[in-house]
């Protein structure tokens, strides 16, 4: 028998754990121990109630000390559960952590099978295995990666903005990067929020003065992240600086050239008022815009699109000069230790259910089109006008556009039931107007939620469960002319009803971003089969990812409401500030590694790692791994043809004497 | 081009008009329909609503004689054909119980179906196979000035039309396009007409007929063009009944073949339009060449 | 005195598995997720006809309410427009489930006796089965005689139009090999849930 190649004699010290009465019910204990004891190697054999109790694991560092072990086989429960506590007490006793190997006769065994006698032998056949694999164990270290202290928070909504304040409060350098020219996000659109009805600006232009007002803070808007390299601690990200044609720094945000532009009236549809108003290819995103810095449409600008304009815009701004046609896209580099990704969401496309009619028939509209008509600030200044210019008399509020449904999306949006009812309180405020909700279930969860839907029911807002199938606009009976007629079956009353209305509002759901699969793989990030960023844990870990180093929150990962994203965002920022703080990550040494005079350079590894951790070194023209970035998946030891690659804790003689351990009878 | 072709039932007897109109069409267009032999009822929905597996059964003895033909698609006409012969393809594929008595029945009487053979609507074939501009090169007396409601049903456009929307579908709209016709957007142009309700229950059946020839007259359509040889007959025989009980609803239906015909210029005997009960008026005097 | 109905469901009245058994027909498992929305009532045309909605019926399946389901006018008045169908977020096949309550009514022979809607299914039966085609204007007139022979008089109208334009045929449609299509149909009779033409009568 070949014994590790380090220090001559192995002492092995065997301990198998009842788990109360978990195992102990199940597999004879007393029995596997005493078979154990016979194996070459075996000093100690014992069987104990609980070994990841304090006597337990005191039970082991005696023995290390008493008996010279140098080498320590657990048999209990799954090593997710207690493989740190074990190499803990194995460090405890002085060894080095990983001579330490643990055999799972709980979750593989003593719960999955009835017959005792046989699970007796299988654990006896697993502690076997890991027994013989043991000796083979190497002596490893974790690995320490220092943490660059600066955070990129990408994305500018609600959820970015929240994480950069934390940090920056806390001392931490940030760079917040959005996409548009002014951070925001959806939430900036809004009029009020639910459940206590404030108002959405109020609550938000502060944060979003105090970004701008922060020094920590690096804000770049009109901005995305081209490119992530590196790994946690170490991130090199490469920002594109979109041309406004506008200088940042001499830009006062007076919008004397939008006046002065040589397009009289807006042309083209706004896209902060989602269509409803048009602006000039010169535009400032909206009034409470941050940064207050006018932004050119090179799509659209006469000068840019064809060189010949009177440049009115150019003289308006004659005493600072700020706008510059010469712009162009710029790079930037720069170093950062974590990244929070708080990319947001998008609405569902109503144009994908023509059964409701949307954009065939005028007056149905998104709800995030009645935000803006609602809002005093919006396109009609708070007046409800449908796009046929008269007040609408009558409202009815689909629920459940592109959610819950086998041909769309699957998921609950969460937030649409209580945004509808909050518009219908403010279109039953703001006209009187008979307001019809239909819906399938009332989801109102959350603080003053339930009192929210209450309050609905008190403004006489009618409530129909029956889902809409389809908007028709011809009519039945007199009354039904000229309005747009909803034909539902009213389930509570158990009747089929029609309805004529004079505006119909579509609850449209949410859904991920449509870049969201290109971004993701920037971040080397999942996502979920329905396209939402993917947490490492739904319950216990909803803002950290697989990619140490990279955290989600708000939206991007699950559709959710502005407390919860709010919660996320504080949540990602206090992880990554946990990272900063320790100021280094300890990581696992079951990475691969490549022995260079057996690797014949022939870059069959490089495209297969999923991690993008092996790389062909410049002068050698060998792979080479970055241990960092390996999570230690294998797949590149199995593939090699030389087999050049190996994998700490998965030698070949460790898995090999395994599995002579499991087959070998006694 | 030649299809193997099943008529059905409706298209020998009350829907005669709309095989009529179809043959010499496609001959116009080079298409040649060959009629399965000795092909047997579909079963359409009444036989579904009795025995699923005899219906599949019934079905299948049909999908083996054109399979036998060796070409390369089944057409067929009616919308219950189609929607029948179609679901017994989908039920021979997903459940092995049905599959095992078709093929026991099949074996039986010396046939055989793969199950690969597709069953295509008249409709798909002259938009896709033959193509608009083919139609339109053969076009003579273009319909211009005659305002079109194109009906579509829902057997053939519901659940198994792959080759148009089953919401919207459009293929009959630019075929009449191409026809120089102008088509009236009609919003009921999927929706019920009662089918065989207008025999059995008649004051439920026929007011969903009424609404569709209601809604047609609101939106100044001169002609209902329609797909399915029982719509035609429920939105062309029951006029006196209607005008009765609910109103008067003085419109035509034809088939969409029957319009095609007049549009390439072939005789008006041809096409089977004295069948109607409901004339359609002279077509509208083509304008005057500048 | 006055007597005021009184209506409670009690278990003994469910027949335990029927939903199930409606579940095992191709494409109709989705049942079992349906979330009683409505979608399918408010799109069917025939609904407002309906004494229990598309909805109640798929209710009703689900909780193994045979009886009801069966004895119900509502599932023959679905026309097969499948409406409900390509509406339905769960994509339950409603139309097929309601074709699947069809077949076990009348091979109970549950359904509402006199009433058009089965009595022209059976005719169609009997009538493919002797021919093996359909000579509509010979079917109507045979669901007329069954059903309710008044309907004959006020068809008149129809009656003289199809004359009058030729779509009026009073010979039967045949096929050739009428042996050979009997002999398909019939080859499924070892299974005893399967009616014969002769139970359809």
């Amino acid at each position: 028998m070949k014994t590790n190649l380090t220090n001559g004699d192995i002492r092995i010290g065997f301990y198998i754990c009842h788990c109360g009465h978990n195992i102990g019910g199940v597999v004879d204990c007393t029995a596997v121990a005493h078979e154990i004891t016979g194996l070459p190697g075996v000093v100690v054999s014992r069987d104990y109630k609980y070994m990841c109790s304090d006597p337990g694991q005191e039970l082991i560092r005696n023995d290390i000390r008493e008996h010279a072990l140098n080498r320590i086989v657990v048999a209990s429960c799954s090593p997710l559960l207690h493989e740190h506590t074990f190499r803990n007490a194995v460090e405890a006793g002085g060894l080095n952590r990983y001579f330490f190997q643990m055999v799972n006769i709980r979750e593989h065994d003593s719960w999955v099978h009835t017959d005792h006698a046989k699970a007796t032998t299988k654990a006896v056949a697993l502690a076997r295995a890991a027994v013989l694999r043991v000796r083979f164990h190497r002596a490893l270290e974790t690995t320490r990666v220092a943490i660059h202290p600066d955070v990129l928070v990408v994305g500018g909504g609600i959820s970015g903005i929240h994480a950069a304040l934390t940090l920056a409060n806390a001392g931490k350098k940030v760079y917040l990067v959005e996409r548009d020219p002014s951070i925001g996000g959806h939430m900036a659109k809004f009029d009020k929020t639910f459940p206590t009805l404030d108002c959405a600006a109020c609550i938000l232009t502060p944060k979003m003065s105090a970004v701008r007002a922060n020094k920590n803070i690096k804000l770049w808007t009109y901005s995305e992240v081209a490119k992530v390299d590196g790994y946690v601690g170490n991130y090199t990200v490469t920002v594109r600086r979109k041309p406004r044609y506008v200088n940042e720094e001499l830009c006062i945000g007076c919008q004397e050239c939008i006046e002065a532009c040589v397009f009289k009236e807006g042309k083209y549809p706004d896209e902060f008022n989602v269509g409803l108003s048009k602006r000039k290819p010169i535009y400032i995103p909206f009034p409470q815009a941050v940064p207050q810095v006018v932004v050119i449409d090179p799509e659209r600008c006469l000068q840019l699109k064809s060189g010949r304009c009177k440049k009115t815009c150019v003289e308006a701004c004659a005493d600072r000069q700020a706008i510059d046609f010469t712009q162009k896209e710029e790079m930037a580099e720069i170093k950062v230790g974590n990244i929070i990704v708080a990319t947001g969401f998008k609405l569902f496309d109503a144009k994908r259910i023509p059964q409701y009619g949307y954009g065939l028939y005028p007056n149905v509209v998104t709800s995030i089109e009645l935000e803006r008509l609602v809002t005093s600030s919006g396109p009609t200044g708070g007046e409800i006008i449908m796009r046929d210019g008269r007040t609408p008399q009558s409202v009815a509020f689909v629920l459940c556009v592109g959610s819950r449904d086998f041909r769309t999306n699957r998921w609950c949006s969460r937030t649409c039931c209580m945004h509808s009812m909050k518009l219908a309180q403010l279109v039953r405020e703001h006209t009187g107007a008979d307001v019809t909700v239909f819906y399938l279930d009332i989801r109102a969860p959350g603080k003053g939620c339930e009192e929210f839907y209450d309050k609905s029911l008190k403004d006489g807002i009618q409530f129909v469960r029956g889902r809409v199938a389809e908007v028709t606009d011809w009519a039945l009976t007199p009354e039904e002319e000229g309005k747009l007629v909803i034909r539902a079956e009213d389930t509570l009353a158990g009747v089929v009803r029609r309805i004529p209305v004079d505006m119909i509002v579509l609850a449209v759901g949410m859904e991920p971003q449509a870049d969201s699969q290109a971004v993701r793989r920037l971040f080397n990030m999942s996502c979920g089969s329905e396209g939402w960023f993917l947490e490492k844990h739904p319950k216990l870990a909803p803002v950290s990812t697989f990619t140490d180093g990279v955290f989600i929150a708000g939206c991007c990962q699950g559709p959710k409401d502005i407390p919860d994203s709010i919660a996320q965002a504080g949540a990602a920022a206090a992880e990554a500030m946990a990272l900063i703080d320790r100021g280094y990550i300890e990581q696992e040494p079951n990475t691969a590694y490549v022995v260079e005079e057996d690797c014949s350079g022939c870059k069959s590894c490089l495209p297969l790692c999923p991690y993008t951790a092996i790389t062909l070194d410049g002068t050698t023209q060998k792979a080479t791994i970055n241990a960092a970035l390996c999570k230690g998946c294998g797949t590149c030891v199995a593939a090699c043809p030389s087999g050049s690659i190996r994998q700490h804790l998965f030698e070949d003689d460790e898995i090999f004497s395994e599995i002579e351990g499991v087959l070998t009878h006694a | 081009m030649k299809y193997a072709y099943f008529p059905g039932c409706s298209l020998k007897g009350l829907g005669r008009a709309y095989e009529e109109s179809l043959l010499p069409v496609m001959e116009k267009l080079g298409v040649e329909l060959v009629e399965l032999n000795d092909w047997n009822c579909c079963g359409a929905t009444a036989y579904m609503s009795v025995d699923e597996t005899k219906a599949c059964i019934l079905a299948a003895r049909n999908l083996a004689i054109a399979e036998k033909t060796g070409s390369r698609d089944l057409v067929t006409p009616c919308s219950a054909c189609y929607l029948v012969l179609n679901k017994t393809k989908h039920y021979l594929k997903d459940s092995p119980e049905i599959r095992g008595s078709v093929q026991r029945a099949l074996e039986g009487a010396g046939l055989r179906y793969s199950g690969e053979m597709p069953v295509r609507h008249p409709l798909d074939i002259l938009v896709h196979d033959v193509g608009l501009d083919v139609i339109r090169e053969k076009v003579v007396r273009p319909l211009t000035g005659l305002k079109v409601a194109p009906y579509y049903g829902c057997q053939v456009v519901r659940p198994y039309a792959t080759f148009d929307d089953a919401w919207n579908p459009t293929t009959m709209d630019r075929l009449l396009a191409t026809l120089g016709a102008e088509v009236v957007p009609y919003p009921l142009k999927t929706k019920c007409c009662g089918g065989s309700l207008t025999g059995t229950l008649p004051d439920t059946g026929l007011r969903l007929t009424y609404i569709l020839l209601k809604e047609a007259v609101r939106r100044g359509a001169d002609v209902i063009a329609t797909i399915c040889p029982l719509c035609q007959f429920n939105l062309d025989a029951y006029h006196d009944q209607l005008t009765r009980q609910w109103g008067p609803v003085p419109i035509p239906t034809v088939y969409f073949t029957q319009l095609m015909g007049l549009a390439f210029g072939l005789p008006e005997s041809q096409l089977g339009l004295r069948r109607n009960f409901v004339r359609m008026k002279p077509l509208p005097a083509l304008p005057a060449r500048a | 005195m006055i007597q005021v109905p009184r209506t409670v469901k009690y278990e003994a009245e469910r027949v335990k598995g029927f939903g199930r058994e409606i579940m095992s027909v191709p494409g109709c498992e989705q049942l079992m997720r349906c979330i009683q929305c409505g979608t399918c009532s408010g799109t069917c045309p025939l609904s407002v006809y309906m004494e229990h909605s598309p909805r109640q019926i798929m209710a009703l399946v689900r909780a193994d309410f045979k009886d009801e389901v069966l004895r119900s006018r509502s599932i023959w008045l679905c026309a097969s427009c499948y409406a409900c169908t390509v509406e339905c977020p769960r994509e339950i096949r409603i139309t097929d489930i309601m074709y699947a309550l069809k077949q076990r009514a009348i091979l109970e022979g549950i359904y509402p006796k006199r009433f058009p809607i089965p009595i022209l299914a059976k005719e169609f039966f009997k009538m493919v089965h002797s021919k093996g085609r359909i000579t509509e204007t010979l079917l109507v007139m045979r669901l007329f005689l069954r059903a309710n022979w008044r309907a004959v008089l006020s068809s008149w109208r129809q009656g003289i139009g199809l004359i009058r334009t030729g779509r009026f045929v009073l010979r039967h449609e045949r096929i050739e090999n009428r042996a050979q299509l009997a002999g398909m149909l019939d080859s499924d009779l070892h299974d005893e849930r399967r009616i014969t033409p002769k139970e359809a009568a």
